[in-house]
């Protein structure tokens, strides 16, 4: 259906459903009880989950399937948002333009890097890439914030200000990001005994257009196109030799990826606009190399998993502190509640980042297809088959014989 | 032309800095072939090292001085650090004073097992695997190391400054025949660079005149014959890996006076150095030092009135500019032999 096969329509229901639902499954505790701390079922939340899986999926299709480590993409995250915003500032709060403008010109940005960088490969291509980020992070932060040519504002980072022209602007809409008039902050709560859940619309445009492209990924994975950066990945000089030039195509997924992060870039200006250059900055780039690696590189689903297992990470676990670390082992002797205490305190709190980067190097090390991986092998056990005896019932599964 | 000299000494200490956190990443890249992202970290540790010498001597015990009031008439108390105790009033000021040279020391052998430990504990497990796993996992460890630092030290930067003796700036302009007070240059930033030269001298003789440098010179050039000549090359590119992270480590303790150290001074580091190795030609020794050198000096140069005026925000890009013209017009570097690493 849609054009794909059996098992990746169901791939895609699974993710349509989750996003759907996530108010509901991201929110399973009472509002008040003492696990509500654990619900991440709050827009704002909600959405960098789904703006994040965009990212993620985009840095995959260039990642996951040509194997070119780009440290820069946070650029054109940073150009993305800066793109929006400028539509705000310029033609008013609608979000359609400054998203559509957000894609345009990350995908500009994207060939001008991708031409000059993709002429190396491996480290080389890492190494430009990451010359490029920090060099636009540096453009954005001091350069392109002087007084003559004001277009990013520094430090203080861009937003819309009253003077700002706004053509398209009237009256009847809202003063605030909005999508054809529906605020992206319209939230309609509902109450369900304890519980209450939140539906934003911001949210459900975000992760209307996160379907949009996890299919649209999903259809690059499974093209020739696809099969072509996955040649490239197993083997570039040996596509030389036949006879194919691959750069083309190492280019196009560049630029795919550099237009995902834009559009994912304008989106998270679009659900607060404001544009900063902490955006683009390098290790905002070894975020998203996080995201991708953590769920599985190469996967379909992976990117999506890492990205919203990251940012539930930084929300939730900085919140913990040692009162409620108290609270969990209050079940053990005292001597040993306070050892234990001790001993997580470094990884909560203000340390999530050490978490991260822990469970980040255990991944690579142990796991380096990602939890995808993970699962399979956790899936293996039960099933009492090997790995590549389940992507072989896999691959046979996905071909039905006709 | 005071300025075009004074210019040149701005960019001498952070010419310094990369040349020796450069010329580390060089000789683990040479070495055992790994791209280390943690190699910033390592020089971040070094610089902490430094920081946890002058605590560890500047801890004190608290006594009541009868003799001294405050002027309410109570006894003061006073803050008396125990090598003062020990070592008698004197000596104690003069070790809290020289608290970062003395850190030198300290840290060799600290650095050197940091460095040996990582090798063997993780990075052993990644030669066989490629590039971009061992970016990943370097990358990794770096945020570690960062994180525990922040946790032990703080988020702030901690100032540590140098010897009483070395406070102050040196004035060279009648040494040169300018006018007085046209160059001047501190005195600690004279002696990070002396340092560092001193360093890099003493890493090239020691890979030039003894037959361990020899034979990991070898090793560098082709592993497996060295290997099957029956000399443990594995061995050797460990120690090689231990003084590597002793290089960035002593980098980073003597740069410690000039910017305090904050826990993500690595990570500001290790991205410029990367550049710097890659201008000046991955895997060539020589190249990383002239790079560090030329693009500390560019970056000074680049931060003049003069240039910031025309060109604004030149100074925070023109490294970045240099690497990609250079990567892209000779793509093995300035001093880089061909075939390394040219895909």
């Amino acid at each position: 259906m849609l054009g794909l096969n059996k098992k990746d329509f169901q791939l895609l229901l699974i993710v349509v459903a989750l996003t759907a639902l996530a108010p509901f499954i991201l929110n399973p505790f009472p509002e008040g009880s003492a696990m509500a701390q654990f619900n991440a079922g709050y827009p704002d939340l909600m959405q960098k989950f789904v703006i994040f899986g965009i990212f993620a999926i985009g840095f995959n299709i260039l990642f996951g399937l040509t194997g070119y480590l780009s440290f820069g993409h946070a650029a054109f995250l940073g150009v993305g948002s800066y793109s929006c915003v400028w539509m705000f500032k310029l033609l008013g709060y609608n979000v359609m333009p400054g998203i559509l403008l957000s894609i345009v010109t990350s995908g500009i940005f994207a060939y001008l890097i991708g031409v000059v960088s993709l002429r190396r490969s491996g480290i080389y291509f890492s190494i430009l890439t990451l010359a490029f980020a920090q060099m636009s992070f540096a453009l954005a932060y001091s350069v392109l914030s002087n007084p003559k040519f004001n277009l990013t504002n520094g430090e203080t980072g861009l937003q819309v200000y009253a003077n700002d022209p706004q053509w398209m602007h009237s009256a009847s809409k809202p003063d605030l990001p909005h999508f054809f008039g529906i605020s992206m902050r319209a939230t309609h709560e509902m109450e369900v005994g304890a519980w209450a859940f939140q539906f934003n619309f911001g949210y459900y445009l975000c992760a209307l257009i996160m379907i949009a492209a996890f299919y649209l990924s999903i259809r690059i994975f499974r093209s020739p196109f696809g099969m072509m950066l996955r040649a490239v990945k197993s083997n570039n000089t040996r596509m030389y030799y036949t006879g194919l030039n691959a750069r083309p195509y190492t280019l196009a997924a560049f630029v795919i990826s550099g237009m995902y992060a834009g559009l994912a870039g304008g989106l998270l200006s679009a659900v607060d606009p404001l544009a900063g250059a902490e955006r683009m900055q390098w290790t905002a780039s070894g975020e998203v190399v996080l995201m991708t690696i953590l769920g599985g590189a190469g996967t379909l689903i992976g990117p999506v998993l890492g990205s919203g297992l990251i940012k539930y990470f930084e929300n939730i676990f900085s919140k913990i502190n040692d009162s409620v670390l108290h609270g969990w082992f209050s079940f053990l002797p005292d001597g040993i509640e306070d050892f234990m205490v001790t001993i997580v305190h470094p990884f909560v709190g203000k340390g999530w980042h050490l978490t991260l980067g822990v469970l980040f190097m255990l991944i690579v090390i142990f796991l380096p297809g990602g939890l995808v991986q993970g699962g399979q092998k956790i899936r293996g056990l039960f099933t009492g088959r090997t790995e590549a005896e389940q992507a072989e019932a896999d691959a046979n599964h996905s071909t039905p014989a006709e | 032309m005071d300025a075009i000299i004074l210019q040149i000494l701005n960019g001498l200490d952070k010419g310094s800095a990369y040349a020796l956190i450069a010329l580390g990443l060089t000789l683990i890249f040479g070495t055992l072939g790994v791209v280390n992202f943690a190699h910033g970290a390592i020089f971040m540790l070094g610089a902490f090292c430094a920081v946890t010498l002058s605590k560890i001597f500047s801890i004190s015990y608290q006594t009541v001085d009868e003799t001294q009031t405050d002027f309410l008439g109570n006894p003061l108390k006073v803050d008396t650090p125990y090598v003062e105790y020990w070592f008698g009033p004197e000596m104690g000021a003069a070790l809290i004073d020289w608290s970062v040279p003395l850190a030198i020391l300290f840290s060799i052998p600290v650095m050197i097992a940091v460095g040996v430990i990582m090798e063997r504990g993780l990075i052993k497990h990644f030669y066989r695997r490629p590039h971009a796993d061992q970016i990943l996992v370097t990358f990794g460890l770096a945020i570690v190391l960062q994180e525990v630092i922040k946790y032990y030290f703080g988020a702030n930067p901690i100032p540590t400054p140098a010897p009483d003796m070395f406070r102050g700036s040196y004035d060279f302009s009648p040494l040169l025949g300018f006018d007085p007070n046209s160059v001047i240059y501190p005195v600690w930033r004279l002696i990070y660079f002396a340092f560092s030269a001193l360093i890099i001298g003493a890493v090239f003789a020691f890979l030039q005149f003894t037959t361990f440098g020899m034979v990991v010179r070898a090793g560098m050039a082709d592993r497996e014959t060295v290997g099957l000549l029956g000399i443990n090359i594995d061995k050797r590119f460990t120690i090689m890996f231990g003084i590597a992270a002793a290089v960035a480590g002593l980098a980073g303790v003597m740069y410690a006076p000039i910017n305090a150290p904050n826990y993500h001074m690595g990570m500001d580091f290790l991205v410029l150095s990367f550049v710097v190795v890659v201008v000046g030609g991955m895997g060539s020794l020589p190249g990383a030092v002239a790079a560090g050198f030329l693009l500390g000096i560019l970056e000074s140069f680049a931060s003049t009135t003069w240039a910031t005026t025309t060109i604004p925000g030149i100074n925070q890009i023109i490294i970045y500019l240099v690497a990609i013209i250079i990567l892209l017009t000779r793509p093995r570097g300035l001093m880089g032999k061909k075939g390394v690493m040219e895909e």
